[in-house]
């Protein structure tokens, strides 16, 4: 049986309950949903922040994540899984990428959603820049890579931005 | 040959993308990056440490190491921070 896969990139806000529905409805092969969703802080490293532009390449961000979806598929019993990826301007509070994996028994959509979050935190092609609010108000900066995210998609046996050294 | 280029690294060099004809002698990425930082002031900022530069052929990732020869469409960005 095909697994219901779906890969979005897109401007607008999501509706992660209704994804997950989505794909548990009419089945009852489903025991486990786990639902992740980033939220776009209002402060980056400790200062304030008006919004978060997410800049992406189009094409090949669809393309990177659909990859690793189908690894995720290959890798654990996972019976349906969705990736919402926003770009464009995002304030505090709004959300910015959800994943929702389904299986049977619980391991298989942590493990799944897990892998696939620090997955795209390091290889998917997208960029974040900071709009400062307060005294800095109207700076822009870009979010520098952390490390810490490297290592966690290092454990999956991902290759993480090192790759290109 | 189509190079893009994303986040700061196309600030730095003013344009998301542009058309190139590929010299003669350059044959992998790392090649390519070093030739592009001799076009300009804006490429060398750019460029200027080339080891946080991230590259893409066709829409795949790829090491520096890796021969453009045939590629479409090659595209130069900052380590990544989706999610």
């Amino acid at each position: 049986m095909t697994i219901p896969t779906t890969v979005r990139i897109q401007r607008e806000a999501f509706d992660v309950s209704a994804e997950a529905k989505k794909l548990t409805h009419g089945r009852t092969d489903a025991g486990a949903v786990v639902t992740f969703t980033g939220i776009c802080r209002g402060a980056e490293g400790g200062e304030p922040i008006a919004a978060l532009t997410l800049e992406h390449y189009p094409g090949m961000a669809e393309a990177e994540i659909e990859r690793h979806v189908q690894e995720a598929v290959a890798r654990w019993p996972i019976i349906g899984v969705t990736v919402i990826h926003r770009y464009g301007r995002i304030v505090p509070g709004e959300d910015i990428v959800m994943v929702v994996t389904v299986s049977s028994h619980r391991e298989a959509a942590f493990a799944a959603a897990e892998f696939l979050m620090d997955y795209l935190k390091t290889r998917a092609p997208f960029w974040k820049q900071v709009e400062k609010a307060g005294a800095k108000a109207n700076a822009k900066t870009w979010v520098e890579a952390k490390t810490t995210d490297d290592a966690a998609a290092e454990r999956w046996g991902v290759p993480g931005r090192h790759a290109a050294e | 040959m189509k190079l893009r280029y994303f986040a700061w690294v196309r600030e730095r060099i003013g344009k998301p993308e542009e058309d190139i004809e590929l010299p003669a002698g350059v044959s992998t990425v790392a090649e390519l990056i070093a030739w592009l930082s001799a076009r300009g002031e804006e490429y060398a900022y750019a460029f200027e440490n080339p080891k946080v530069i991230r590259a893409a052929i066709n829409r795949t990732h790829v090491k520096p190491d890796s021969k453009i020869a045939g590629a479409g469409e090659i595209a130069f960005f900052p380590p990544m921070t989706g999610g």
